[in-house]
This record gives structure tokens, sequence and C-alpha cells, in this order.
């Protein structure tokens, strides 16, 4: 799906913003200046709107905060255009679901609860990533997967083994198993991720191995086949992101068996 | 402000009737166990402070040696205080690094030795004890210097850099704007830390570490603030994961003056042993008593994972329950920031009245608490201007129900961390509510019959029902059940299972004996 068709604007290709009459490019913004509040710094505020692109710029509000900041509101009509041809939007390879859309697939197709097992290995003892992702908690108020009721979460924690990850998984009959790697020093998280990607090669055969996700602000998302694992997510992944993934590699698994 | 929602006093008798049958089994249960963080609690109160060279504090160096040698059963204090008389160590901390190399083994006395061991505990503790005691006498007279806020409820502001440098400027900016209360967030995670970390901090992932350091740090900072400002600027951190008892302790030595304690919150929401959770709570309890510090409740918390209109009575249960607690470890009703949110969501059909219906029933089943009101988190989308008039709404409940702490609410929630402007505004619209608006609960009564007093009955016959069936299974088995939020969380699950030891028939904790000796 193309920007062009996203907003339904077919034909047009040249827009500019809108404020009450077609083509007057008006805009609003408000920002902080770490300035006190006087004639200089409204003039200041104005030299910013103006090198923005606003000219010409009405300073509608200009209110001092604490000490030396002050807030200002200003209008004004923008000369910048939009080319709506040149727009380029980044594709995810899968659909984003709600929690009770995920719930719903699993429990259509697959009619029993998605096992997910998840884990930081080797000495990393950083819980933040994979709780942030599993806890009900969650974070960006988005619930972790413990939320989702089709799901069913086992987090073993920090410092976890590989072959206590692997024999967790097998108890579990994990679908998926996520493992959270934030330390990098050495490129232990590389060096991680591998050893527990051939553990799991080693024990299961291709068919039965849970889906391997790895996540951590450091790692290239680029690098999954390397490593040996489905997918990586990177820094500011959410629950729902992780959520909606497992779902579609689920179905694109059943589809192809 | 009561009685304007004509509740059945049987029923609201019977409801707390309720919910002390459903936590009596917890609180013997809390009184017959310890965990590693209650008594590292008990070593922080006797003197032993600090870390080693990895940052591993020394109460948990010698918790663990103690624990190697005879267990966790008989509590640490006895076996601490025997090996320090033993080996003629004049000071404890120093007792734990001898004790860390190896060089120290531990007994569990009995006779002659075992009283002089408790008797050296009891000293040692009991100076702990005093030392909270000053700080409580010393806020007391700071209160009256400088004098408590004007207007109900109180203003509550929340700072979180990471940095504990970044934090006090922003502090006192936010002060000297018109917040009364200053919390300081922790760091995503810390909660399930089993140790404090130890100094002033520069980095945490959204939120700043505790540490006493920084409780020291932040404290001071608002002592001048109040000083400047001629009113008292209050401090809140968090008493809440696997070092519950420990933060509590550091908080009464540094004169915080509100901790976020929930009874339920960890065992629910970050997936802690709930044994674990209940010992630590009561003894926290214990501590914040002693403190005069304001508890804060976490009932918010249910309405952000479950629907704010089905699940209202979900948040009377709790409620209760945290009363029925926080009584039972000597806390007053001044002390219970009993927690509830405006949280549902806009598009329902009178959502307004809705809230108003729970915000009175929250405030006439507690009239002496200071109840504390949170702001709509859930339905916060980014469209900032809705959210500034939600805001505002939210502000006007507060008002008209008499809250006793109302945390403001950002209309950039779930955007970006409040920038300056973003404070500067939201204090705006509290400040244009409660001088509007702030008389207004005078004249405002729910017709009798009407659709207000309707739905707060309804939700406290709901509340009611749900104690009801508590009461048939028992506190620790709804939990397991998954009655609060949806978790089922079992007693024999969890993190922080491992700390937990049932006591021994000596066991002896000298903090809880002076404690409860206060509280008798």
């Amino acid at each position: 799906m193309s920007a062009v068709e996203a907003g339904g604007d077919a034909g047009k290709r040249i827009v500019r913003p809108y404020g009450d009459t077609t083509g007057d490019g008006m805009v609003q913004v408000s920002f902080t200046l770490p300035v006190s509040h006087d004639k200089r710094a409204e003039g200041a505020a104005v030299q910013l709107a103006n090198k923005m692109g606003i000219d010409p710029a009405m300073l509608v509000h200009a209110k001092p905060m604490s000490d030396g900041f002050t807030f200002f509101v200003v209008y004004g009509r923008v000369n910048h255009l939009v080319d709506l041809s040149a727009v380029q939007v980044v594709e995810r390879d899968f659909p984003l679901l709600s929690a009770k859309e995920v719930n719903a697939v699993v429990k259509r197709r697959l009619r029993r609860k998605l096992s997910v097992v998840g884990a930081c290995i080797g000495t990393d003892a950083h819980t933040v990533g994979i709780d942030a992702i599993l806890n009900v908690k969650g974070i960006a108020g988005e619930k972790g997967l413990e939320y989702y009721r089709e799901l069913k979460v086992t987090n073993l924690g920090a410092q976890v083994s590989v072959p206590e990850l692997v024999e967790a998984a097998r108890v579990e009959r994990a679908d998926a198993v996520l493992v959270s790697q934030v330390v990098t020093q050495r490129d232990a998280h590389l060096h991680n991720t591998r050893e527990m990607s051939a553990a799991f090669r080693e024990a299961m055969p291709a068919g039965r191995r849970p889906l391997l996700i790895v996540g951590g602000p450091r790692f290239d998302e680029t690098m999954a086949g390397e490593l040996g694992v489905d997918r990586i997510f990177g820094r500011g992944t959410t629950p729902g992101e992780v959520a909606s993934f497992l779902v579609h590699a689920l179905i694109e698994k059943k589809a192809k068996a | 402000m009561t009685g304007k929602l004509e509740l059945d006093p049987r029923l609201v008798a019977r409801a707390r009737e309720l919910a002390r049958r459903a936590g009596q089994p917890v609180v013997d249960l809390a009184r017959s166990h310890t965990t590693v963080s209650v008594e590292r609690a008990v070593l922080r109160l006797a003197g032993v402070a600090g870390a080693d060279p990895d940052g591993i504090p020394w109460v948990n160096r010698l918790v663990d040696a103690v624990v190697a040698d005879v267990g966790l059963g008989h509590g640490v204090a006895v076996p601490v205080f025997d090996a320090l008389l033993r080996e003629q160590v004049g000071d404890v901390t120093l007792l734990a690094q001898k004790a860390a190399a190896g060089s120290v083994r531990f007994g569990v006395p009995t006779g002659k030795a075992a009283t002089a061991a408790r008797k050296a505990a009891r000293r040692a503790v009991g100076a702990g004890i005093r030392a909270i005691d000053r700080r409580r006498v010393e806020r007391d007279r700071l209160v009256k210097r400088f004098g408590d806020p004007k207007q109900r409820p109180w203003i509550y502001l929340i700072v979180a850099t990471g940095d504990i440098y970044e934090d006090i400027p922003q502090a006192q900016a936010a002060a000297r704007a018109g917040a009364d209360v200053i919390a300081v967030i922790r760091s995503t995670g810390q909660s399930l830390l089993d140790y404090v970390p130890e100094g002033a901090t520069r980095e945490g992932f959204a939120g700043t570490y505790a540490t006493q350091e920084n409780f020291r740090l932040m404290r001071a900072a608002l002592d001048e603030s109040s000083r400047e400002l001629g009113r008292y600027v209050r401090l809140t951190n968090y008493a809440s994961g696997l070092c519950m008892p420990e933060m509590a302790a550091l908080a009464g030595l540094e004169r915080l003056d509100m901790m976020l304690n929930d009874s339920m919150y960890g065992i629910l929401f970050r997936d802690i042993n709930p044994v674990r959770t209940f010992v630590d709570q009561r003894f926290s309890r214990q501590v914040h008593a002693r403190a005069g510090i304001i508890i804060n409740t976490g009932e918010d918390n249910y309405l952000t994972t479950a629907d704010a209109v089905d699940e209202a009575h979900t948040v009377t249960v709790s409620q209760l329950l945290n009363e029925f607690f926080a009584h039972e470890a000597g806390l007053a009703d001044w002390q219970l920031g009993l927690g509830h949110a405006f949280e549902i969501n806009p598009d329902v059909p009178e959502s307004f009245r809705l809230e108003l219906a729970h915000a009175m029933l929250a405030r006439e089943l507690f009239p002496d608490a200071p109840l504390k009101w949170m702001p709509p988190t859930k339905h916060m989308t980014g469209d900032v201007f809705r959210g500034n008039l939600l805001d505002g709404f939210f502000n006007l409940v507060g008002t008209m129900t008499g809250q006793g702490i109302l945390l403001v609410g950002m209309m950039t929630e779930a955007v970006v961390t409040p920038w300056l402007s973003d404070r500067d505004i939201a204090l705006q619209n509290v400040r244009y509510v409660l001088g509007a608006a702030g008389g207004l609960h005078e004249d405002f009564v729910p017709a009798p019959g009407g659709f207000i007093q309707q739905r707060a009955n309804r939700v406290l016959g709901e509340a009611v029902d749900l104690l009801e069936r508590i009461g048939e299974q028992s506190l620790l088995t709804a939990i397991a059940e998954g009655t609060f939020g949806i978790m089922k969380r079992p007693a024999d699950r969890g993190k922080g299972l491992a700390g937990v030891a049932k006591h021994e028939a000596d066991y002896f904790n000298p903090a809880t004996e002076i404690l409860e000796g206060a509280a008798a």
C-alpha cells in the first residue's frame, strides 16, 4: 500500500497545510525557549518560526515559566510544500493487532494457549527488556504478554543458562522463545544468541523447534539469519508488536504446513 | 462530605467485616514468616551501611552469610550479634565485611549467649528506630514552621530523569510552580532487584534509582524549597518490589513523607511471590506507621488492565483490604492514601457521572483517609488537546469529591516524559479548576435515588459480593485463581520465593518487637 493510496488523494501530488482555505499553508506550533520573557524573547520566537519556514509568523501567546523559560504559541503560514509522490513509508511485514485480535486469532486457529518462554541468558542480569515485554505492567502504556488471555507466558528471569532455557522450552511446549540481551561487552549479546540458536537446533528437529526471537537495544534487526533466529527486535519495541508477530509467524507456519 | 450517597451502613459494615475475614489469614501468614529483605531492613536499622566494591550492599552479604551457616528461620539478629560479641568486632558493618571474606562463622546460641545477643541487637536496632523517631519529630517541626499547603487536594507531581542531579532542579521548579508533593519515579525494573543500590546515581531507565543517598539529596533540596516557598514540600518514593521493607526503613531514616506501598501490586503486576509480598508489606507498613509516612496504594493499576466500569468494584475491594492490612500494621487513617483513578473510556455515555459516583463512593467509605486521585492514562491517545480537556474533568471530580492527594495529569501522557511546558500547562489546568470550583462540593449533592447514588450503591454491592466469594476460599486462593486484574498468581510461584522462611521456635526480630510494642 503506497502513501498516495493511503491518503485517498489520487491525483493530488503537491499539498500544503490547511487552515481554513485551500492552499493557505497555515500551521500552529508551540515551543519553549530558555530565555526570560520580554520583547527580545518574543522576537526570538518569531525568528525561530521564520527559520522553520513560517512566514509571516503570528506570536499569539507568550508565557513565562519557572526561571528563565518562556512558552510560546505561534500561528503562521508555512512556505514548504509536501510532495506526496516522494513520501516513503517503512512497511511492517506483519499487521499490528490489538490484544483482543491476538487472543481471537489464537483461540480460533490454534485452539489452545500459545506458549511463550522468555529469559535473559548468559550473565546478563538486565531484565528491563524482557519484563517490559512480558510483565503485565508492560511499557509505554501497552500491557505485556502476560495480559493476553490466550498466551501462556513463562518468564524465567535473569542469568538463565542455555541448557536451562532449552529444557524449559521443552517442558512448557513453547511455541516461541523470547530472549533479551542488554549487555554488549565484547559482543556478549551476539555470542549468547548464536549459542542459544545452535542449542535449539541441536536439541529439536526443525519442525518442532519454537520460534526464536531475540531483543535488545544494540541488535541490528537485519542479522536474524546470521544469528540463527527467526526475528530480532530493537529499541522501542512494544509488547503489541511482539504479540502481533507471534500470531503472524504462527499463521504463516500453519499455512505452509 | 459524608452521607451524600445514602449508603446502607449495614452493607458498609459487612464489607469491612468481610475484608477483615479475607485478610486475617494473610496476617497470620505474615506473622509466622520472615524474608531476606525483612532481615536486611533489621540490619540497616542496626547500622549496617555501604556496599562491597561490586556494589552489593553489606546487608546482603551479611544476610547471605548467616543464611549459609544457620538458615533464615531464626532471624539474623541473634546470629549476627552473637558473632559480634564473640569476635569482639566493634561495628556491624565491619562484621559484614569479615563475614563476606569468610572469616566469621555464625551459630544459633542458647542460654546466656542468646540473651546477650538479643540485648545487643535490641540496643542497636533501637538506635535506628530512634533515628526514625527523630526524623518524624523534625518533619512535624518543619510542617509547623513552613505550613501545609493552603488547599486540598495536595498537588502531586512526578519527576523522573534518571539522573538525581537533573531531578533536583526539576523538582524545585515544580515546587515553585505549585507542586505540594514531589514523587521521584524509580528506574524500570528496580522493583525486581533483590538489593538496594548504593550512592548518588546518574543513569536509570525511565526513572531514577531509589538509593539512600538519592533520598537524602532530594529531601535536602526540597527542604531548601520549603524554606523559600513557605510551605512544606513533601517527597514520595516507592516501598514496593523485592526490597519493600528496606525501602521503608531508608525512607524513615531520610524523612521521606509518602511511600507507594500497595498490598497486592507486586504480586499482580510484577509476579512477585504472594507470601514474600505479604510478609514484606506488613513489616514495611509497621515502619511507615512509626515514621509518620503516608502510604499510597495502587488501585489505579487495576483499571489500566481491566475495564473501569465493569471492574470498579475490584478497586473498592482492594481499598478495603489495603485499609485492613494498614490498620493491622498500626497505620492511622490519616496515613492511608488509598488509590483510585479516572480511567473510564470517555466514549462511554455518562462517563463523567460514573467517575463522580466512583470517586464519591471511595470518599464516603473512607472519610478520614487522604485518598489519592489518579489521572487518566489509558485513554490518553496523544491528542494533547482532548487530553487536556480530560484532565480538566479529572481535576473537577477531584475537587467536587474532596480528594486528599491529586496526581497531576499530563496531556502528553503516553507521548513523552513531561516537558517543562507540559507541567506548566497541567498545573495551570489544576489551578483553574481548584480556583474556579474549589468549594463546589458544598453545593453539590446528587439527587436522591438518582444515577450517581444508584451507581455508587451498585458498586458497593458488587464489592461485597466479591468479598463474599473470596471469603469462601481465601485471599491467597483468590489471587492464585486470577480474581484481581486477570493475573493468576499461585502462592508457591513468583519471584523472591527463595528468600522466604517460616519462623523457627526461637525466631527473634528486635525491630518487630519494638514496632509492635509501640502499636500496642
